[in-house]
């Protein structure tokens, strides 16, 4: 590192780090009791009968938030496609069947459908339990690459048919916009949960749209974390310069 | 009406879905008429809602009306500034998009739509963005326009260049979006609250007799920092000239024209709404260090764009210099300072984005924008080169253009010495563009040395498929467009009024501001002007004397590419900021 | 004691931020930039904090029955992980195109954009 950079990193740092050591004093002890707007929020969810305060809070009270959330989901894998493409010296190469050890292959096969299903369980359980579309996304996305642990990326490109995973993710996004529509539709206010009954507390069909909204949030970023990850194995196993350059 | 809001952000990210979801099933034509239908009734509802505006709307989203004053939903706001901004951003990207129209190169070729589908949530963003009157949204539609920008920035990844500004551009603005995400916590913690003016009241309320204390500051310097790393303020800029003189031209219209200018709106509305009342900061420490970081920047921005000859960095700094002055007439907190930065911004983001369009389309005949290779060979391209001499001289402060207006007010708000660096530095940027003119379309002068530490423009690829023969009409029509758009601004009988009412409605406690064109303010524009053309002038017929590039190379120095020196420069600029906003701590 | 959990979110940013200015491996660098955003996770959580309670879930807790956490940092610690996720994937995706085009991931050898 040179000189300057380390002046300046000093400065900056030891700036930054007694603002900040200042503001942490000022702040209100740790553990303390005061969280008015935590308040409301459990209460809100209560009304609307949902279990899950903190899925009430991501698919109803600040459910324009989760939009962007996805949103920025969403462009991020489109912006990994776009950057990940072949380049103009880059050309594919059909990867070679790999060899697996059998234990990891039995392992991966064995365990593959319990990581799918709990994924699809997460998602369903969102506004009940702890997790929610965003997590049982992730896990499901990524239970489905047990199959590359287990076989090899020829056997994951079969059953990963990467132009449906793309409508998927964008089909997600537009569900959720849809449903966020229906309430201007309606007359209320965008993305309000005023259209559906709440149910029952504690089942799975409470909580009038949240339910939904975290569907297509779940699908969105199930199949954006294929998407992605897609992109990221094609460049390691498949893409490869061109020879001769 | 208000329930209308929200949507300005939802249409353009429904139509990038849409294109995303039958882009293997669309032809390009197909494919760019969906994102001017998206991107284009975006644009018309904006305007729509503007001219409802008034008095300004809010809207709880999902309905969540306040009980007793108090909400679990998300406000967002539907004022004038905010409207406007909305609009803007809209506006410029149907033309980004009409300018990319059948002749911009968009691979991936298997995935027709991709670059239109990425544009719509770029502006869905800066829309989302602009209407967010809850700190924690501001910051998500932030972080939506960052990661987006970063994409498109890095969009041609044959190109060194490119991928390198990306990154930095990536790594640089997302350090922001931290650190104003700490803010945001630090402000939950005390107040409790996430919409701004919840906030704001919350630290009024909160503030013991002693007034602000470590904690308000620590916050103000955090979230400021997220904002001014966008609005590149002098030290948080230099990711700015890497990502803009890379990124394809549209994106770089959109970059310059609009996205920057969101970052100096998001200063002037959370400073407004959280951080104006008794508990916040003080006036006077703002308008210290608005005005001492915006003086700065304002300088630096214009040294760096007069030793360029990469055109497109050239431009890039130009818009570095300019936000300097954004900020020195929004720190100065008077109804016409914010007037006059608002007409100000609307005329540069109008020839901005023509001078890139412009500079686009050397690149796309020549593939080169390096000022000093394309020496006398644009002699043919006649209404390019007068649009570009055209956008100098706006550039510069030409009456009647929008940026003339604009500039003449907001000197006149800030008075005294400020009146000089607005002066000065509008006429440098101006002059450089106008040297390029004089340079590239005339062929004027000597052709200049070689210098040591500098980047040259040439050897680019062209962002069509192979040079363009003939320019399209598409890409002279949108920079026309853009220019008389600029030119109506300031010559639009009673615009500049409507402006200046729905911004002080929307700010400056209720005071109202008369926006008009005086002898003073025109005097200065024409001093700017002539200034402007004098220095051209002389750096093209000594290109010795008045451009010998070795001298700003301390400064030049400083923007090395490096992603850790930038880091090191943002905690320095943090730093620094806090110790200008300091005083009103203590003090209190 | 009771600002401990505050002065951890402090001291990680700040060792990101270093980690970053200091790194010779863009990898590495874009991996301090998670850290950075690991001190915001930190210090929601730490923010959102209520002594002797249990989590806003009341699937098996009776409602008033136990004080519970603050849902709301819960929900934009959320957010922040997808966003810090999703931008630590563009940017390894840069960082990869960085590679072919440059030949280096050094940060100090890339020396196109200059001046």
């Amino acid at each position: 590192m040179n000189r300057l950079r380390l002046g300046l990193l000093a400065v900056g740092g030891a700036g930054l780090a007694a603002l900040l050591v200042a503001a942490c004093l000022d702040l209100p002890d740790f553990g303390g009791s005061r969280h008015p707007y935590g308040d409301r929020a459990v209460r809100a969810s209560l009304a609307r009968h949902i279990a899950n305060t903190i899925a009430s809070v991501n698919f109803d009270q600040r459910a324009y938030d989760t939009l962007g959330e996805m949103s920025i989901l969403f462009a991020a894998v489109l912006g990994c496609v776009v950057l990940l493409r072949e380049a103009r010296d880059e050309r594919r190469a059909r990867p070679e069947p790999a060899e697996v050890v059998r234990p990891v292959r039995r392992y991966a096969l064995l365990v593959l459908p319990v990581a799918l299903l709990t994924g699809l369980y997460v998602i369903a359980h969102g506004q009940l339990s702890p997790g929610g579309g965003f997590q049982g996304g992730v896990v499901a996305a990524t239970g489905l690459h047990l199959l590359y642990l287990g076989a090899d990326h020829g056997a994951l490109e079969r059953v990963r048919p990467l132009g449906f995973f793309e409508t998927a993710d964008s089909l997600g996004v537009c569900a959720y916009l849809v449903l966020g529509a229906a309430g201007v539709l309606a007359g209320t206010a965008f993305l309000a949960n005023t259209l559906l009954p709440y149910g029952t507390f504690d089942t799975l069909s409470s909580g009038g749209t949240v339910p939904l909204l975290n569907a297509a949030v779940g699908m969105e970023v199930a199949s954006a974390v294929v998407v992605l990850l897609a992109h990221f194995l094609d460049q390691a196993v498949e893409i490869e310069e061109e020879p001769g350059r | 009406m208000h329930h209308l809001i929200p949507l300005l952000a939802a249409v353009p990210l429904f139509g990038a879905a849409l294109l995303v979801a039958t882009g293997r099933r669309l032809s390009r034509a197909a494919a760019e008429i969906t994102g001017f239908v998206f991107s284009g009734g975006t644009a018309a509802l904006a305007l729509v809602l503007l001219l409802n505006s008034a008095p300004p709307m809010t809207e709880w989203v999902g309905g969540w009306l306040p009980v007793d004053a108090e909400s679990v939903g998300i406000l967002v706001v539907g004022d004038g500034p905010a409207l406007g901004m909305a609009a803007l951003a809209s506006l410029l990207t149907l033309a980004a998009l009409a300018y990319s129209w059948r002749y911009f190169d968009q691979p991936p070729r298997e995935r027709t739509g991709s670059f239109t589908a990425l544009m719509l949530v770029f502006q869905g963003a800066m829309c989302g963005f602009a209407v967010a009157g809850d700190l924690f949204n501001a910051f998500v539609f932030f972080e939506l326009m960052s990661v987006v920008a970063y994409a498109l920035t890095g969009y041609r990844i044959d190109e060194a260049k490119a991928v390198q500004g990306a990154l930095a551009f990536g790594v640089v603005n997302s350090l922001g979006a931290y650190a104003m995400l700490m803010g945001i916590a630090l402000l939950y913690a005390r107040t409790g609250e996430l919409a701004m003016a919840k906030i704001g009241r919350g630290l009024d309320a909160a503030a013991g007799p002693g007034g602000p204390d470590a904690l308000v500051l620590a916050s103000f310097v955090l979230v400021l920092t997220g904002l001014l790393v966008k609005a590149t303020a002098v030290p948080f800029h230099f990711w700015l000239p890497d990502a803009h003189a890379v990124a394809p031209t549209p994106v770089c219209m959109l970059l310059s024209g609009v996205m920057v200018e969101l970052g100096s709106y998001g200063v002037w509305r959370v400073y407004g709404t959280v951080f104006a009342g008794p508990g916040g900061i003080p006036a006077a420490d703002l308008t210290r260090a608005l005005v001492t970081l915006g003086t700065l920047t304002a300088v630096t921005g214009a040294v760096m764009c007069w030793y360029q000859r990469h055109i497109k960095r050239l431009l890039a700094c130009s818009t570095v210099a300019h936000t300097g002055l954004f900020l020195v007439g929004l720190g100065v907190l008077t109804p016409e300072g914010d007037d006059g930065v608002a007409l100000y911004l609307l005329g540069h983001a109008g020839v901005k984005a023509a001078l890139f369009a412009c500079a686009g389309v050397l690149l796309d005949r020549f593939g080169s924008v390096d000022e000093h290779a394309l020496h006398g060979r644009a002699r043919r391209l006649r209404a390019t080169g007068v649009m570009f001499a055209v956008g100098a001289a706006a550039l510069a402060g030409l009456p009647p253009f929008g940026t003339a207006l604009g500039k003449a007010v907001a000197e006149e708000a800030v008075g005294g010495p400020l009146t000089a660096v607005y002066v000065v530095v509008s006429a440098i940027t101006g002059g450089a563009v106008l040297r390029v003119t004089a340079r590239v379309f005339l062929g004027l002068g000597p052709r200049p040395q070689e210098a040591e530490y500098e980047i040259s423009g040439s050897d680019e690829e062209p962002e069509t498929s192979g040079r363009l023969r003939r320019i399209p009409d598409t890409m002279t029509t949108v920079p026309a467009v853009l220019l008389a758009a600029s030119l109506a601004v300031g010559v639009v009988p009673g615009f500049g009024a409507l402006v200046a009412r729905s911004v002080n409605e929307a700010g400056s406690g209720g005071a109202h501001a008369s926006v008009h064109w005086t002898g003073h303010g025109l005097l200065l524009d024409a001093a700017s002007t002539v200034l402007a053309a004098a220095l051209a002038g002389l750096a093209v017929t000594r290109p010795r004397r008045a451009a010998a590039p070795d001298r700003a190379a301390p400064l030049r120095r400083l923007q090395s590419g490096h992603v850790g020196d930038y880091v090191a420069w943002l905690l320095v600029g943090a730093a620094f900021l806090g110790a200008l906003a300091l005083p009103g701590v203590l003090g209190g | 004691m009771h600002v401990l959990p505050y002065l951890v979110a402090a001291y990680v940013f700040l060792t990101g931020c270093y980690g970053l200015a200091a790194s010779r491996n863009l990898i590495h660098a874009v991996g301090c930039l998670a850290v950075c955003q690991c001190a915001t996770y930190v210090l929601l959580l730490a923010v959102g904090y209520r002594d002797g309670a249990t989590a806003p879930v009341f699937s098996d807790v009776k409602p008033g029955s136990r004080p519970v956490v603050d849902p709301v940092v819960q929900a934009l610690t959320l957010t922040d992980i997808v966003v810090g996720a999703t931008v630590t994937a563009l940017l390894l995706a840069l960082v990869l195109q960085i590679a072919k085009r440059h030949g280096t991931i050094d940060p100090d050898e890339l020396r196109e954009l200059r001046g």
